[in-house]
């Protein structure tokens, strides 16, 4: 990988890990009696293995070749692996969460284990670590090739994909030593904060900078969709994190805004999270690996388009629904829910867009378990944006919010959605980019894909069920006018439920490693794609007649 | 609530930055071919399109 650096760019990209390294040598020291030590020897690793990769290929000969003539696929195929990693590690850290609920004692009394640490283990994990990866990992192929045009950097894509795995490394190590800004999807603290924000505006100029360099007049809508992601999630990452470090050596800080202030800029960037990671960035591959993989051009185009600006005007005021019932004033919370119901309207254009597609093609859903993922996938986010924006809704809020409806309406997105499209795309990718003729195992795949739609239908069944179960408990009153239900009582109403739920979450688990075993054999075992050739397959001979130039 | 006064202006500005790249794409012609943009990316060759044949290069070549 290194091999294709030109002799200036390995010492650029040694002198970035050595002032990686030398930060994480400063936080190392400064926060020596703090998590933040601990923090910095990880960041000094970190960049430490970094410089070593280089370094071992250094005296490596020069790039002949004119790289311009080929897209940069190693950053892509890395974040691919790591995104697989991550799935696996923040899916099984969520199945143990969730059987942590239904048998406290696999708590097994340490500090680090507890819920609150390992619960957002799981959640970034599988958002970033997982998402965020696959998401880079794509944005590098799909903007390539829809530009007709290499990568704009040879460093930078590099950097952006290590750079965020480093500030995942500081998350998830950091939930388990208890450093959190108890702010959800936004746990990370101040340094990790400042890492990401560097690492995302490197993303978006190499994203910009990639497409200045297209080959192709039109820019094609996934990567609108990207680029909505990249933008966005930069601006809310920024306010939302606005705080104060209670000193240069520790990791403590305290947020600029407080009470329902706090809450309103959390949810407002709680949402658009959602909005901007988990569905922009996921429509962004649906749109290129959907059409591709069903060899047709999207159904209407132009719908897509429509979609792409209807989500980005609507989608940023929708966030104050998180909050009914709360201190924020009604008219913000009218806001929240109005355009949270108009939000249904991009999104089913989207779903239906991505149905319609394949309407015609129903052959090769039926044959194709990677086409199914995509399908499914659509179906998921047509189902759970309809969910979302009815859950909007202030009556029906009432009864869903703080129940565990909401835990299964995020993850029928979650793992219907965003974990099916990716799951899809991956295995769509996987042999084009490592030039395999097609997966090590499609029987796997299709394992896969029905140990995906299995568990994924228990755990959102289960929490429909316990979250209306719970819901309507807690709002029974006796003839007297006390509540006819302890907390205890819904507790015990809500126990088989939290069985099933984390053996849905197993079953998917199951399905995220064969995907990870499939995909680390199709790279050392499964043939090499056999170059096409333009001669008639019932020749007797192995070559053609008449040679074909190449 | 004076986060308000902060959130949504900011919202307003991303609005318009969104209004601003929607007539951008307008302006560049970038909805002239509907149907032959989504039935390109299906048919690309898996390289990149050589800088030489750059339409964009030829262009500013032929401007100087």
């Amino acid at each position: 990988m290194i091999s294709t650096f030109t002799s200036g760019e390995r010492q650029g990209a040694l002198i970035i890990a050595g002032a990686v390294m030398l930060f994480g040598l400063i936080m190392a020291v400064a926060g020596h009696a703090d998590p933040m030590g601990v923090h910095g020897w990880i960041v000094l690793l970190f960049g430490g293995a970094t410089a070593y990769a280089v370094l071992r290929a250094v005296y490596d000969p020069a790039p002949q070749e004119d790289r311009a003539l080929s897209y940069y696929d190693d950053p892509t195929k890395v974040g691919l692996v790591i995104s697989l990693f991550w799935a696996v590690v923040a899916m099984g850290m969520g199945v143990w969460v969730a059987a942590q609920l239904a048998w406290p004692d696999l708590r097994f009394d340490a500090a680090w284990s507890s819920f609150g640490r390992i619960r957002p283990v799981h959640t970034s994990g599988v958002i970033f670590g997982f998402g965020g990866n696959a998401l880079i990992a794509t944005s590098y192929h799909v903007m390539q090739r829809t530009s007709r045009a290499r990568l704009a950097g040879q460093i930078s894509p590099w950097f952006v994909l290590l750079g965020f795995n480093l500030f995942c490394l500081l998350a998830a190590t950091g939930y388990l030593m208890g450093v959190t800004q108890s702010k959800e999807y936004a746990e990370p603290e101040w340094y990790a904060d400042i890492l990401l924000v560097i690492v995302w505006v490197v993303y978006f100029i190499l994203y910009i900078r990639t497409l200045a360099r297209r080959n192709e007049p039109h820019i094609y809508v996934a990567n609108w969709y990207y680029l909505a992601f990249i933008l966005v999630v930069a601006i809310l990452h920024i306010v939302n994190n606005l705080a104060v470090p209670a000193s240069l050596t520790g990791a403590k800080s305290y947020s600029a805004f407080a009470g329902v202030q706090d809450a309103m800029t959390q949810w407002w960037y709680g949402h658009n999270a959602v909005a901007f990671f988990l569905t922009a960035g996921f429509l962004g591959m649906l749109y290129y690996f959907l059409p591709k993989r069903a060899e047709r051009p999207i159904y209407s185009y132009r719908l897509s388009i429509l979609s792409f600006w209807g989500i980005v005007f609507f989608y940023i005021w929708a966030g104050s629904h998180h909050l009914h019932y709360t201190a924020l004033p009604q008219w913000v919370q009218t806001l929240g829910m109005t355009f949270s119901v108009m939000l249904l309207v991009p999104s089913w254009a989207s779903a239906g867009n991505a149905l319609m597609t394949l309407n015609g093609a129903w052959h090769k859903v039926r044959d194709d378990a990677t086409l199914r993922f995509m399908m499914v996938a659509a179906v998921f986010y047509g189902l759970s944006t309809f969910e979302g924006s009815f859950m909007a809704v202030r009556a029906v809020n009432s009864l869903s919010h703080y129940t565990d409806w909401t835990v299964g309406h995020v993850h029928a997105g979650a793992m219907g959605w965003v974990a099916l499209i990716t799951f899809g795309s991956i295995y769509a990718v996987v042999p084009l980019l490592w030039k395999r003729a097609t997966m090590y195992s499609w029987k796997l795949v299709e394992w896969h894909f029905w140990l995906a739609l299995a568990g994924t239908v228990v755990y959102v069944f289960a929490m429909w069920n316990s979250g209306i179960t719970q819901g309507l408990m807690w709002r029974t009153y006796t003839e007297s006018g006390t509540l006819a239900y302890s907390f205890t009582d819904t507790l015990v109403a809500m126990h088989p439920y939290y069985v099933a739920r984390a053996f849905g979450g197993a079953l998917f688990l199951a399905g995220a490693i064969l995907a990870a075993f499939n995909v680390y054999m199709t790279i050392r075992r499964a043939p090499a794609k056999q170059p096409e050739r333009d001669y008639p397959t019932s020749s007797e001979a192995t070559e053609p007649a008449v040679p074909v130039a190449e | 609530m004076n986060i308000l006064l902060l959130l949504i202006p900011i919202s307003l500005a991303m609005g318009a930055v969104g209004v601003a790249a929607f007539l951008w794409s307008l302006r560049t012609d970038q909805y002239q071919d509907l149907s032959g943009d989504a039935e390109r990316v299906l048919h690309a060759a898996d390289h990149p399109i050589t800088p030489r044949r750059r339409p964009t290069q030829n262009l500013q070549e032929s401007g100087q």
